[in-house]
């Protein structure tokens, strides 16, 4: 009997390949090709006078140098904006060249193409560009005051301003017994994976065909829009995503200006030609997120339970705007967690600054929505001195609530209504797994050993597997081999072998036959991409459903081949066989061979199929409404995301003398429906963690007022080294499956990072005594925040005894 | 990030590579590179040619006798770091190495070029100038010692003339009855640190403290070093001198503030890692370790 894959720790098959330096990504590719270097610019905000590229042409191994003067057509017009929304009215989007104006540091002007990226560097750092400086606005403060505008045709530096609302907060929130406002923080941190982005073209001129490898999280978007942008037929471009070394986000924005330039070039040139970026231009010239200023007023009952929530959100958008509204619109819904306010209301403004642009960083605008509603959750249990645990579960949407419709709409422009959960149990989990009664008793004991120390906790809900669809190919070989391809594409999450895991169980194969290929236009061009947590549910429920039709297909070629009853058949490590009749068998590897009625032999199997041998004279070889081949492509569309949920939480430890901040226990719960590969679950998680503890506690973009990124290097952006990850993540699980998809699974690959912020103010606050309402937190910073405590601690004495 | 041209010459002989610097006063020494190659990648440093030292293997030395350590310009940190001689000859040397940056950067890196890189948040030029040490530079001019007292202009500035190579360090020993320690304050482990302190403390017969000597990093634009005896006239590390030692410190310093730290809190842990360390190296110097070193 075929072990079932489903649910199974599986060891991953990529791991073989990447651990012995056997990946192949972007840099990897096209030894033979031309490079490319961009002129960046070094100011912020500025208008062009003049580009002289005169002393570039004496340089050794230039081959070609690019300006805006020298686009035409679409090219010549702005990138696009991926996702128009009706309250994004003031939409900016750069030009792949800049034409006469930069609005942040890192803006490309132009671009040298040369036989290496050495001579390229050298030639890109001749140009010589003129300037009219502006006044550069920097920061959510300079944004908002809007004495300068970045885009003079944007009136307050605003983008949009949207609100949702499902009635009178405020009137709810006037009439509560209780109510609070809070200010809060967070900054910007990035996805930063370790291999930057990078494009390679070809120009295939004996067959007039384009070919693009680009390490991105969407091959069809990438191909769309190089096709528009370079007026060709969509037929004749192929994009294909080699190995990525990371993604989190950042690589679904689409078209980068180098992702339409490179191609462009490899067509003028009639050569090869690679964009590999380097980490100085990841962080100037990629994308960033986070960054965001809130307010919120909240009314609640004895019992904590909120009766009115008002939010409202400044989020800095940087200088352009393409990826739209999505991470202000997933702060703005996703920030109701578990949670059921009677009335919420919602308003975010996005505005522009002179600075990267922002777009979505694994987690995407939710670390920030959580963020606000944990504040406020631990706010109201230390205004009403409650557990604040019981705060949350006085709260919680109840089990036998789901499908639970919160009022709102979603990123995906669907209802946002979560399909399933269970918060008091996972509750109880994660308060079992860290320890959360037993604490008090704990911080006693380190107390005693003049050690501080404080827990924290916070929980979400994360809509994943958004649509609009994903599909899925199977193609089994003569030789038994099952090929899989889907559309979307892999950026190190272990696709290849939790598709695998499906395909196995789904078609009856062993799970070492099967072979998934992710994000080649070439094999499935029909797909959407790698984001917001969709993968699984996505290209799992496609693959799942082309499984099912490969299955249909070759019961019925069997049932003819054994003269059975397809009633009677089932399959069993690739192999046919009728119930109850050992010895009545075929493989899947014969039945693909007499799916393809031949005419011609070219091996011992396929003579199995030539005309001579195999059918009925009487009948048509191929039947109407069938197709040659033990293949099929189905696809997955979803009516709405489903909506995974976690709760973590965290022991911390802050030095009295140095301000240190430790971690000393760290537990999720986490729910994304069934599991297909717990393993692979928790490594997602142990990854989202750690990249959490980076963007709690350590990373930050440090820019100055002129708008130069002061830590744009890997030596002053901290991110965590192991040493400052917790040694052991404690994850249990929790499964209510979805009812949306025909594997009741959810996204599992955001919900690491998600409540860091969250969790880790929580806890830090909970050491302190001291009200944390900025994130991320370094030691200099809480040192800060005791002084100014002490102090006001002080002034409050003195104004008593002043009193008196 | 790649590096502007140069040309790359490779000596087989420490004359040659003298000859080298001194034809082209843009060379650079490469030793571990660990320094240099992020410099020359961002385009920070742009010499004209790069003097490898690399097949120097004569350099690549650490020796110890009783007067103290001599440590080779090719000797990596991982090899004095790892030197049971040069460890009890002088303690600090491998307490010091073992905060330097991370176990594979420390196998390619140099000591010695990282004294004479002279960054102001390095552990090794503030240990050179708290021990005394000093170092030999060679030119086809000739050889000289520099004190490290003397070593150290400014951040990442040396006294080392562009035309000579660097060729050794000599670090005393560890006097008798004298206890060591360093610590530091860094953002991740690892990195440069947003203070440091080393202290050196000897005691008389009686174990009564005599003299405390603490060297300073990344609080100042070079290794500062303040003597603190006077905290401890009464001879003992009791809290109150401590206390007292911390405020000289914290009032003798005068750091910059950076993105990591702010300058009140650089101060604040020159105090709280002067308790640490003067603590430390007091009690080393009333009870060696049992191989010796202190
Ligand atoms: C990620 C990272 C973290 C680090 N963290 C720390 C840390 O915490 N603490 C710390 O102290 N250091 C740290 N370093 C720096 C490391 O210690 C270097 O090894 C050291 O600073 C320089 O030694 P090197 O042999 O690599 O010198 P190189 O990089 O080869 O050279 C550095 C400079 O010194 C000159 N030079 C070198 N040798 C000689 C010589 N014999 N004569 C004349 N000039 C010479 C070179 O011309 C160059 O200007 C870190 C480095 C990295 C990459």
């Amino acid at each position: 009997m075929t072990t079932k894959a489903f649910g199974a720790r599986v060891a991953r098959v990529e791991d073989e390949r990447f651990l012995r330096g056997r990946g192949r990504y972007l840099d990897d590719l096209a030894a033979d090709a031309l490079h490319v270097a961009l002129h960046r610019s070094p100011h912020a905000h500025a208008r062009i006078t003049d580009i002289d590229v005169e002393a570039v042409l004496d340089v050794d191994g230039v081959v070609a140098v690019y300006t805006y003067e020298d686009l035409t057509g679409a090219m010549a017009d702005p990138l696009p904006l991926l996702i128009p929304h009706p309250d994004l009215t003031h939409g900016r989007t750069q030009y792949a060249l800049a034409k006469d104006q930069v609005n942040y540091v890192g803006e490309a002007i132009a671009m040298v193409v040369a036989v290496d990226r050495y001579v390229a560097e050298d030639a890109a750092a001749r140009i010589v560009v003129s300037y009219e400086f502006l006044p550069p606005v920097v920061g959510l403060d300079a944004a908002r005051a809007a004495d300068h505008l970045v885009h003079d045709d944007v009136p307050g530096n605003l983008a949009a301003t949207s609100t949702q609302a499902t009635g009178d907060a405020m009137a709810a929130i006037s009439r509560a017994p209780h109510r609070l406002a809070l200010d809060l923080d967070i900054e910007r941190s990035a996805c930063t994976p370790l291999e930057g982005r990078g494009t390679v073209a070809k120009w295939d001129t004996d067959n007039g065909r384009l070919e693009v490898w680009s390490s991105t999280q969407t091959s069809t978007g990438v191909r769309a829009a190089v096709a528009a942008k370079l007026g060709l037929d969509l037929s004749v471009v192929d994009v294909i995503t080699p190995d990525v070394g990371g993604g989190f986000g950042v690589k679904v924005v689409h078209p980068w200006p180098e992702e339409v330039l490179v191609p462009m070039a490899a067509m003028a040139l009639g050569r090869p030609v690679k964009f590999t970026e380097d980490r100085r231009e990841h962080f100037i010239s990629a994308a960033h997120e986070r960054a965001q200023q809130q307010h919120v007023e909240v009314g609640f009952d004895d019992d904590g339970r909120i009766l009115g929530l008002d939010v409202e959100i400044w989020h800095d958008n940087g200088a352009y705007i393409p990826y739209g509204l999505i991470v202000p619109i997933i702060t703005t819904t996703q920030l109701l967690g578990p949670y059921k306010p009677p009335v919420y209301k919602a308003t975010f403004h996005s505005l522009y600054t002179n600075t990267v642009i922002v777009t979505p960083y694994r987690g995407a605008g939710r670390p920030q929505g959580v963020y606000a509603m944990e504040r406020t959750m631990d706010a109201i249990a230390a205004a009403l001195g409650k557990d604040r645990a019981e705060v949350r579960a006085a709260n919680f949407i109840q089990p036998d609530e789901f499908p639970y419709d919160q009022g709102l709409i979603f990123q995906d422009g669907k209802p946002l209504i979560y399909d399933s959960g269970d918060f008091p149990q996972m509750l109880d989990k994660v308060k079992a797994l860290v320890g959360w009664d037993e604490f008090a008793a704990f911080r006693d004991e380190m107390r005693a050993e003049g050690r501080r120390v404080g827990i924290g906790l916070a929980c979400y809900v994360e809509g994943t597997g958004v649509g609009p669809y994903e599909g899925g190919h199977i193609q089994v070989e003569t030789t038994g081999k099952v090929k899989v391809s889907t559309g979307l594409t892999t950026q190190g999450q272990g696709h290849q072998t939790v598709f695998a895991q499906i395909v196995a169980d789904e078609l009856g194969v062993r799970f070492e036959d099967v072979e998934v290929v992710t994000g080649d236009t070439r094999r499935m061009p029909y797909a959407v991409g790698t984001y917001a947590s969709r993968a699984a549910v996505m290209s799992g429920s496609a693959i799942a459903l082309t499984a099912r039709s490969v299955r249909r297909k070759a019961l019925e070629l069997a049932a003819e081949a054994l003269e059975a009853n397809v009633d009677d058949l089932e399959i069993r490590d690739g192999v046919v066989e009728v119930r109850g009749a050992p010895g009545a068998q075929i493989s899947l590897g014969t039945l693909a061979v007499l799916s393809n009625p031949l005419r011609y032999a070219f091996d011992e199997a396929s003579k199995a199929a030539t005309q001579f041998s195999v059918g009925d004279p009487d009948k048509v070889p191929v039947p109407e409404g069938t197709s040659p081949g033990l293949e099929s492509r189905d696809f997955y569309s979803p009516p709405r995301s489903t909506f995974a949920s976690g709760m973590h939480a965290v022991i911390v430890e802050t030095d009295p003398d140095t301000a240190e901040i430790r971690i000393l226990k760290y537990a999720v719960v986490h729910d994304c429906g069934r599991l297909i590969n717990p393993m692979i679950v928790e490594g997602q998680i142990h990854g989202g963690v750690a990249q959490g503890v980076g963007g709690a506690l350590y990373e930050r973009m440090v820019y100055d007022e002129h708008g130069q990124l002061l830590n744009a290097s890997f030596m002053d952006f901290l991110m965590p080294y192991v040493t400052e990850v917790p040694e052991t993540i404690d994850v249990d699980h929790l499964e209510t499956p979805s009812p949306l998809n025909p594997l009741g699974i959810k996204g599992a690959g955001e919900a690491g990072v998600i409540p860091s912020a969250a969790v880790f103010a929580s806890a830090i606050e909970d050491a302190e005594g001291i009200v944390i309402t900025r994130m991320p937190i370094s030691p200099s910073e809480l040192y800060d925040l005791r002084r100014t405590h002490a102090g006001s601690d002080e002034a409050a004495v003195a104004a008593v005894e002043g009193d008196s | 990030m790649k590096p502007a041209p140069f040309s790359y010459v490779r000596p087989a002989t420490i004359d040659e590579a003298l000859a080298t610097l001194a034809a082209d006063p843009h060379a650079k020494v490469l030793a571990g590179g660990q320094s240099l190659v992020p410099l020359l990648s961002m385009r920070l440093a742009q010499p004209s040619t790069l003097v490898d030292i690399n097949g120097l293997s004569e350099l690549a030395f650490v020796r110890t006798d009783e007067s103290g350590v001599r440590i080779g310009a090719l000797a990596r940190h991982r090899q004095v770091e790892d030197d049971g001689d040069a460890w009890r000859a002088q303690p600090l040397l491998r307490q010091a190495l073992r905060l330097v940056a991370h176990p594979t950067i420390r196998n390619r890196g140099t000591t010695l070029g990282s004294v004479v890189h002279a960054d102001p948040a390095a552990e090794m030029p503030a240990v050179a100038v708290l021990l005394g040490a000093r170092v030999v530079a060679a030119s086809v001019d000739g050889r000289r010692e520099i004190d490290a007292a003397d070593l150290f202009v400014g951040p990442l500035e040396s006294a080392l003339r562009s035309d000579e190579l660097a060729l050794e360090m000599v670090v005393p020993a560890n006097p008798p009855r004298t206890g060591t320690a360093i610590d530091e304050i860094a953002r991740r482990h690892g990195d440069f640190a947003l203070c440091g302190v080393a202290a050196v403390v000897s005691v008389g017969e009686n174990g009564a403290i005599e003299t405390v000597r603490a060297s300073y990093l990344a609080v100042a634009p070079t290794p500062h070093v303040l003597d603190l005896s006077e905290a401890f006239v009464d001879g003992t590390a009791s809290d109150r001198n401590l206390d007292a030692a911390a405020e000289i410190a914290s009032g003798a310093l005068d750091p910059d503030a950076d993105i990591h730290g702010t300058a009140d809190y650089r101060r604040h842990l020159s105090g709280v890692l002067t308790r640490r360390v003067v603590r430390d190296a007091y009690t080393r110097a009333t009870a060696p370790d049992a191989q010796g070193a202190r």
